[in-house]
């Protein structure tokens, strides 16, 4: 799971790990995610699928918490209007870091089926603020937005004090 | 319970010249042409009369009929001039249950047609939309303000034919 140097037999107290700081920082962070309880249109319903009993987010210890206060994960599940944008700017500069954003869905990923007609319609949330992990799909399935958690989960086990968060291409190269 | 025509011939013979024609020959329900600065009058006889009580007004929308002149603007785009906009009102009687259609057309340049707020509060937020899509201008409405568009937009209204999105809104790009 993560890089805790087990050392056998080396303590006679069984319930002793050793491990770096940086491991057990990003095993922290990546394990208790806890996302703000916010959700823009159909995508919030694949959302909301994905935290109720049968998908259970809960299992990967991402719950919802209604402050961006309180919040370490932001998922854009929706269509982002002009107007909406201009709030989640705010909500993201709200919540403390270190924060993580997944884009969920064609609308919130490049805008979807407002690509060209949609005259209210951000053509894509980064364009207000960073994305850590984009979710294809229209709406994207709950497993595909587990998916999604995965990966972020795997982009922050790779993060480092020093160089922050690396993408995966650039932790692999 | 009252046909079309019947409701129609009721109104010309109380309003005379602000009730326009009648169009039955298009292959929708028959509607009546009511002239834009009489809309409310006619809308509070419909609404008030024993014969007609037309307590609910189902749906009012706005729509660029795109009956103008294309020209050229300064910048090589298409702008319509002259023509018409439109409003649309579907009205019913819950008690009665007959319904009825209305049109009434305001020139482009100059989109003013009588509020019916005062009529059927439903019209509030119908009439802010119509406003806030197409710039029809509700007069007496008492709260005129855009309702879908962010309240500071500044290029137009969406739903007409020759809208242009504008480059940038509070510095976000807008195009694709």
């Amino acid at each position: 799971m993560f890089n805790m140097g087990l050392l056998d037999k080396q303590f006679t107290d069984d319930n002793i790990v050793i491990t770096n700081v940086e491991d057990l920082f990003n095993w922290a962070r990546l394990s208790s995610l806890w996302q703000m309880s916010f959700g823009l249109a159909c995508c919030a319903i694949e959302m909301m699928a994905t935290s109720a009993s049968h998908y259970d987010f809960d299992r990967f210890g991402v719950m919802p918490r209604p402050s961006p206060r309180q919040a370490d994960l932001i998922i854009i599940s929706g269509t982002v209007t002009l107007k909406m944008a201009l709030r989640i700017k705010r909500l993201y500069e709200q919540m403390p870091d270190p924060k993580y954003v997944i884009s969920m869905g064609s609308c919130s990923n490049c805008g979807g089926p407002y690509w060209e007609h949609g005259y209210h319609v951000l053509k894509g949330v980064d364009r207000v603020i960073p994305v850590d992990v984009y979710v294809p799909g229209c709406p994207p399935r709950p497993e595909a937005l587990l998916e999604g958690l995965l990966k972020l989960q795997e982009k922050i086990r790779n993060e480092t004090m020093v160089n922050g968060k690396l993408s995966l291409q650039e932790k692999s190269a | 319970m009252k046909s079309a025509e019947e409701i129609f011939e009721i109104l010309k013979a109380k309003f005379g010249q602000s009730v326009i024609e009648m169009k039955k020959d298009l292959p929708v329900e028959p509607f009546i042409i009511i002239n834009p600065s009489d809309i409310d009058k006619v809308c509070f006889f419909l609404r008030d009369n024993e014969e007609l009580l037309f307590d609910s007004l189902m749906n009012l929308s706005g729509v660029d009929d795109a009956n103008g002149q294309s020209v050229n603007d300064e910048e090589g785009g298409l702008k319509i001039v002259g023509g018409t906009l439109s409003v649309y009102y579907h009205i019913e009687s819950t008690k009665l249950q007959h319904k009825l259609c209305l049109k009434t057309s305001v020139p482009r340049e100059n989109p003013v047609v009588n509020s019916v707020y005062f009529v059927w509060r439903h019209a509030d937020w119908h009439e802010r939309e119509a406003y806030d899509l197409l710039g029809i201008k509700f007069q007496n409405h008492p709260d005129l303000r855009r309702i879908l568009m962010p309240y500071d937009w500044e290029a137009g209204h969406p739903l007409r034919k020759d809208y242009k999105n504008p480059e940038f809104y509070q510095g976000m790009k807008v195009p694709y």
